[in-house]
């Protein structure tokens, strides 16, 4: 499944301008802190109203600003991962994984909606979580449910924003191959931001894109952009010195 | 979290610079308490201001209370989740009542509602009269508290964090299913603690009441205007009246205070760490 997004939008400071495409693989967006990354993926969503452009997912038309489309976000079939993770606080880790599919259509019932949330919990092992609430976990723990939660409605493209970044180094080891196993099994295509060339490696990302400013200054396979970055930023992403050095500020 | 009792700041110094506020506060509620025997109050509760004062500030403070939760809560959920020159404008014009005095609220409600107001004569000709009935009270101790639950809620929908209301709605909710699974239950606590406050005020209302809704037993005459008309003739009448109000009042504080806190213990906010805010980058 193919999509692209070419959109417009104001964010905070500066405009966003930026045209990316992917298909069913990975791709990987980086960019410094207040490039416009978490912006555009909000746009993706839905939850940030873009000046211009048009976003296609599949055969779906998102958003087309020339033909007066904008769908709402409960009607894109996009799954959202924020920072953080964005459980829902007040309910329980079942009710947050079930929660998609309380307005989905054709209507289950509540029991239903709970067996489906805690199957999916099973098979990623954390059943035994499913009674506790989001602040009772571990981060790795909040990372996996956040990501079931986003993956039972089965959406056609998943936005995840910078999915490895709040973990400890040894959970985040384990959680890039976990991240990275499930994207590859699960075949659709996902738009992952992140602050660590180790996973872009990791998630075998076809296609990275480079964010400075609300603009993309490149676009292109992991080897290209280490070998020609177009900017600074690119050149340190990639050095292999640079990403000892960001190593060890993050431990 | 805080260091052993006192901690850095709790020295002697810093409780000697608190009492005389403390004492100012406390002074008068002792000397209102220490003021009426027993028998005294007993025969406050039997005078006959009493008992239809209190059922008319009961009745007349439970509806106000609802029309501001009712009108109020969208209004606090556009002021919390918008930005612009229009959105400041009306913040500020929600928090006029809070620094405008309620004598001058009394007038300008009478300038709307009363025979040559702005709205009366419109009203009056659909055979509706406002001024000096127990609709006018609540009206008027909605438009003078309604600010306190205002301001609570919307300060509790902007702690709200954007990213969780986005999710959701990814997850398949509408606007209104948003608000209502997400918005609701995560600002509860602040709602509670602002429309305890609203409550509160509402009880104690006197001026805007007495100016627009007039001071007649069993129809307008709330708790405080009966005390202000026990005052007139019988001291002692007055201060048990008093009594009674200040009782209901702290039996209202307790469970109030606390609520708010015992929501948010439940869910025990993790939005203390720095990922948790919702900020575009």
């Amino acid at each position: 499944m193919k999509w692209q997004v070419r959109v417009r939008a104001r964010a905070g400071g500066f405009d966003l301008d930026a045209t990316i495409a992917g298909d069913r693989a990975p791709c990987v967006l980086i960019g410094p802190n207040g490039s416009g990354k978490t912006t555009l993926l909000r746009v993706v969503s839905g939850g940030h109203p873009p000046l211009a452009g048009r976003i296609r997912v599949g055969e779906r038309v998102l958003y087309d600003s020339d033909a007066g489309v904008c769908l709402a976000p409960e009607e894109r079939r996009i799954g959202y991962v924020p920072q953080g993770y964005g459980l829902f606080p007040h309910l329980s880790v079942l009710d947050n994984v079930a929660f998609g599919l309380a307005a989905a259509s054709p209507r289950r019932s509540r029991g239903r909606r709970r067996a489906a949330a805690a199957g999916l919990l099973e098979e990623i092992d954390c059943g035994h979580l499913a009674d506790r609430l989001p602040v009772k976990l571990s981060g790795g723990e909040r990372q996996r449910v956040a990501l079931a939660r986003a993956l039972l409605p089965e959406p056609e493209l998943l936005l995840l924003d910078e999915p490895l970044a709040a973990l400890d180094a040894a959970t985040r080891r384990d959680m890039r191959s976990y991240l990275a196993g499930h994207l590859a099994a699960r075949g659709r295509p996902a738009l992952v931001v992140t602050h660590d060339v180790r996973d872009v490696h990791a998630l075998e990302a076809p296609a990275v894109h480079a964010m400075e400013e609300g603009r993309i200054v490149q676009s292109g396979s992991p080897a290209h952009l280490a070998a020609q970055p177009a900017s600074d930023f690119v050149g340190e992403f990639f050095r292999p010195a640079g990403a000892v050095r960001r190593q060890r500020r993050n431990w | 979290m805080r260091g052993p009792r006192g901690g850095l700041w709790g020295g002697r110094g810093a409780v000697l610079a608190a009492i005389p506020m403390l004492a100012i506060v406390a002074v008068p509620l002792i000397a209102l308490a220490g003021a009426s025997s027993p028998s005294d109050i007993a025969a406050g509760a039997r005078h006959p201001l009493f008992a239809p004062a209190l059922w008319l500030s009961a009745r007349t403070t439970v509806a106000s209370l609802a029309v501001i939760v009712a009108a109020g809560t969208p209004l606090a959920w556009w002021l919390a989740r918008s930005s612009g020159r229009g959105v400041r404008a009306a913040e500020l014009l929600v928090d006029l009542p809070v620094v405008i005095p309620p004598a001058v609220m009394g007038i300008a409600l009478l300038q709307t509602f009363g025979p040559r107001g702005l709205l009366g004569p419109a009203l009056a000709s659909l055979g509706i009269h406002l001024p000096f009935t127990t609709a006018a009270v609540v009206a008027a101790q909605v438009v003078v508290s309604a600010p306190f639950y205002i301001q609570g809620a919307a300060a509790a929908f902007r702690r709200v964090d954007e990213d969780l209301l986005i999710v959701a709605r990814t997850l398949g909710q509408s606007p209104a299913g948003a608000f209502f699974r997400i918005a609701v239950p995560l600002a509860l606590p602040g709602m509670v603690a602002g429309a305890a406050l609203s409550w509160a005020r509402a009880l104690g209302e006197f001026g805007a009441t007495l100016f627009f809704a007039g001071n007649f037993s069993g129809s307008t005459q709330t708790m405080p205007l009966a005390i202000y008309t026990a005052l007139e003739s019988d001291t002692r009448v007055a201060v048990a009246l008093a009594l009674v109000l200040a009782g209901a009042s702290v039996l209202l504080l307790v469970p109030l205070r606390a609520l708010p806190s015992l929501l948010s213990r439940r869910l025990d906010r993790p939005s203390r760490s720095p990922h948790a805010r919702g900020r575009p980058k």
